[in-house]
């Protein structure tokens, strides 16, 4: 088990506040996305909010009722809502009715496949639709918390109360029960297929190793994990839930075990979202005051990106290049910034 | 923290065993003309008639805490659904938690305080438990969860008082009074009860704590009889036991109500109620008191839900008020002498 205590706080910072085009979405925002080259700001009810590079904003109806779920592979954006149904949105702004819950019970988790499987979770059960189309579900014990695929193979991880099973759906009987007590809600493979990292109801993350299935206790955090994110080539995890940034180291083979993780930008708020630069060893973390920072991994250097003084950031994104940052607060108030 | 409460969305958790009356006073609750307009989270989705746009089915599980608290436990679903309902703010304005008639309400209501995000959003109203006038009897001798649904509540609705004889009520009442004399019982017939008298009570709000008195019905009697011709002699202003109601004491579930003029001192009252809670937490199922501390002209007020406890000073005592303490616990089997013999400790002598 590791255990982490923040640092005092740091220095002045460089601001870029000046460069970042403002944009005003008139709802709720729940997380941000790139889809082509446009930022999608997906609404806590109805609507995606499409904003191009002149900062232009085009709204989408893609359900009816809350959104309460949304993963993209920059191609397209699937989505689950409290309509009981999983639609996707492409980046020319078309949207696909992917399938419905026969009980419209909500779709409280959805998990999307680099080759175009993807995976909806409604109760207790989740469900994988491959490419060929054909649908395979598995029941796990409880409701499913969170659902992610493996970076290989058609290997989907559903985490639930008390553990996370690991399942391959096109196998039958596959499915395998990893356990560690307590109620498991996000999950993520890191991009080397080693390690499985869940996000917890209390304040803390679990970690399998993948080859061993040898446990590993990340905790320390003032609250509830909600934002994971991968640094470019996976060596580490970027979270929130504290008032600095946790990276978890995992470039060994040992991953985090027996380490300390990194603790950069200290503020006095909480972190609430973390993004990693898609190529470089940069992260964008927003606050619980609204804060933006961009910080390098190698030594912290903090530049500032937006003001605290607003409700808490909702969602951070960068594009596929790495050269715009999309970022919207819980009311919808957002920018986008061009590196 | 206290004006935070108003912009947090209120939560009335609506139990009782089965076939009580549940739905009816749910649906009584969706159909009056309030402009109000309700999310309600039930458990036998779609299998019942409620009219109302926004009702989500609910799984009813139960999760541990991994706290090292036993009793610690919250309903998992209802973490997920309050997510998921944060989305659309704006779209109602409380919340309704329906149970199953086997529930235990504890989960449901600390849920409301030991999740971070649901306690940011919501709040806490009530436990109303709708209790059958004609089996409630019955189903306390036979059914454990009947009696918690009655230990736990703030608000009772004993309905179909017409299916039941005057005997049979005053039976029914004192069983009712054996375990918890503190939650406000109204007696109906298809559930008519005033909506004012179930929702929005604030009964875990601290501020709203005025006093600790048993509940004996008089002032929300149901037949509005100003002449009182059927003189009880009783006295409306003495909550005295002289009116005729028999008296049950239930075998493992009561109440235990400890009361002192004199001063209690903060530095060993607080480190006391902390321990009892920790050690006897699974037992007691309710705590509320209000404090008099030595060297203090603020009243203190607490409130808990088994090991949970939530304190705070509310405000000056007035002049020529009576600075009284007063404890009240509701729960299984409680170890009446030790908690009597610990309270005395904690007075200034």
């Amino acid at each position: 088990m590791k255990e982490f205590t923040p640092p005092p706080d740091s220095a002045s910072i460089v601001s870029v506040t000046d460069r970042v085009k403002p944009v005003t979405l008139g709802m709720g925002v729940t997380s941000v996305h790139f889809l082509g080259p446009r930022a999608a700001f997906v609404g806590g009810e109805e609507n995606v909010a499409f904003v191009d590079d002149k900062g232009e904003v085009t709204k989408v109806a893609v359900h009816s009722g809350g959104i309460l779920s949304a993963a993209s592979d920059g191609k397209r954006l699937v989505m689950g809502g409290d309509d009981g149904k999983v639609v996707a949105l492409d980046a020319k702004g078309e949207v696909t009715l992917l399938a419905t819950d026969p009980k419209r019970r909500w779709i409280d988790a959805v998990a999307l496949h680099p080759d175009g499987a993807f995976a909806w979770s409604a109760g207790k059960t989740a469900t994988v639709r491959s490419g060929k189309a054909e649908e395979k579900s598995l029941d796990v014990p409880s409701t499913v918390g969170g659902l992610a695929f493996a970076p290989k193979g058609l290997r989907l991880a559903i985490a639930h109360y008390n553990g996370a099973t690991l399942w391959f759906p096109n196998m039958e009987g596959s499915a395998e029960f990893l356990p560690w007590a307590g109620s498991h809600l996000g999950v993520t493979f890191s991009p080397d297929n080693k390690f499985l990292v869940t996000s917890m109801h209390e304040a803390a993350l679990h970690g399998w190793r993948l080859a061993d299935n040898r446990h590993m206790r990340m905790t320390g955090y003032p609250g509830r994990v909600r934002s994971m994110s991968w640094s470019a080539g996976g060596k580490g995890l970027a979270t929130s839930g504290a008032d600095t940034v946790i990276i978890w180291p995992f470039a060994s083979k040992d991953g985090p075990m027996g380490k300390e993780p990194a603790m950069l930008a200290p503020l006095q708020a909480r972190v609430a979202v973390v993004a990693c630069h898609p190529r470089n060893d940069i992260l964008a973390a927003g606050y619980s005051d609204g804060t933006i920072l961009m910080v390098r991994m190698e030594d912290g250097a903090e530049i500032l990106v937006r003001r605290n003084g607003t409700p808490p950031v909702a969602g951070l994104a960068w594009n596929a290049k790495g050269t715009l940052l999309a970022f919207a607060d819980e009311n919808g108030d957002g920018g986008l910034l061009a590196l | 923290m206290p004006e935070a409460t108003a912009s947090k969305i209120p939560v009335t958790v609506l139990t009782g065993y089965l076939g009580a009356g549940k739905t009816t006073l749910l649906n009584r609750i969706l159909s009056e003309n309030h402009g109000k307009k309700y999310a309600v989270i039930v458990n036998e989705f779609g299998e019942i008639g409620i009219d109302n746009d926004l009702i989500i089915g609910a799984d009813e599980e139960v999760f541990e805490m991994n706290n090292g608290c036993i009793c610690c436990t919250v309903r998992g679903d209802l973490v997920r659904i309050m997510d998921g309902l944060m989305k659309r703010k704006g779209k109602f304005d409380a919340i309704i938690v329906e149970t199953t008639g086997l529930a235990d309400p504890a989960p449901v209501a600390q849920t409301f305080f030991v999740d971070e995000d649901v306690q940011k959003n919501a709040r806490l109203d009530a436990v109303v438990t709708v209790a059958d006038a004609k089996w409630l009897s019955d189903r306390l001798k036979d059914a454990p969860e009947a009696k918690n649904q009655i230990a736990f509540a703030d608000v009772i609705v004993l309905n179909k008082t017409d299916l039941v004889t005057k005997g049979e009520l005053a039976e029914v009442e004192a069983r009712i009074r054996g375990i918890n004399p503190y939650a406000k019982l109204h007696r109906t017939e298809r559930c008519s009860v005033a909506l004012a008298d179930v929702l929005d009570r604030g009964a875990f709000d601290l501020d709203r704590i005025l006093d600790i008195e048993p509940d004996f019905l008089e002032a929300d009697d149901h037949d509005h009889d100003h002449d009182h011709h059927h003189h009880h002699g009783h006295d409306h202003h003495h909550h005295d036991h002289g009116h005729g109601l028999k008296h049950y004491h239930d075998e493992d579930m009561q109440s235990l109500s400890l009361k002192t003029d004199k001063p209690l001192d903060p530095n060993v009252f607080m480190p006391w109620l902390q321990n009892l809670v920790q050690v006897e937490g699974g037992k007691i199922l309710r705590s509320k008191g209000i404090l008099a501390f030595h060297d203090d002209d603020d009243r203190y007020v607490f409130q808990g839900v088994h090991m949970m406890l939530e304190g705070d000073h509310q405000r000056k005592w007035k002049d020529g008020e009576k600075r009284e303490s007063r404890l009240v616990f509701i729960g299984r089997e409680l170890p009446e002498k030790a908690i009597r013999e610990g309270f005395e400790s904690c007075i200034v002598s």
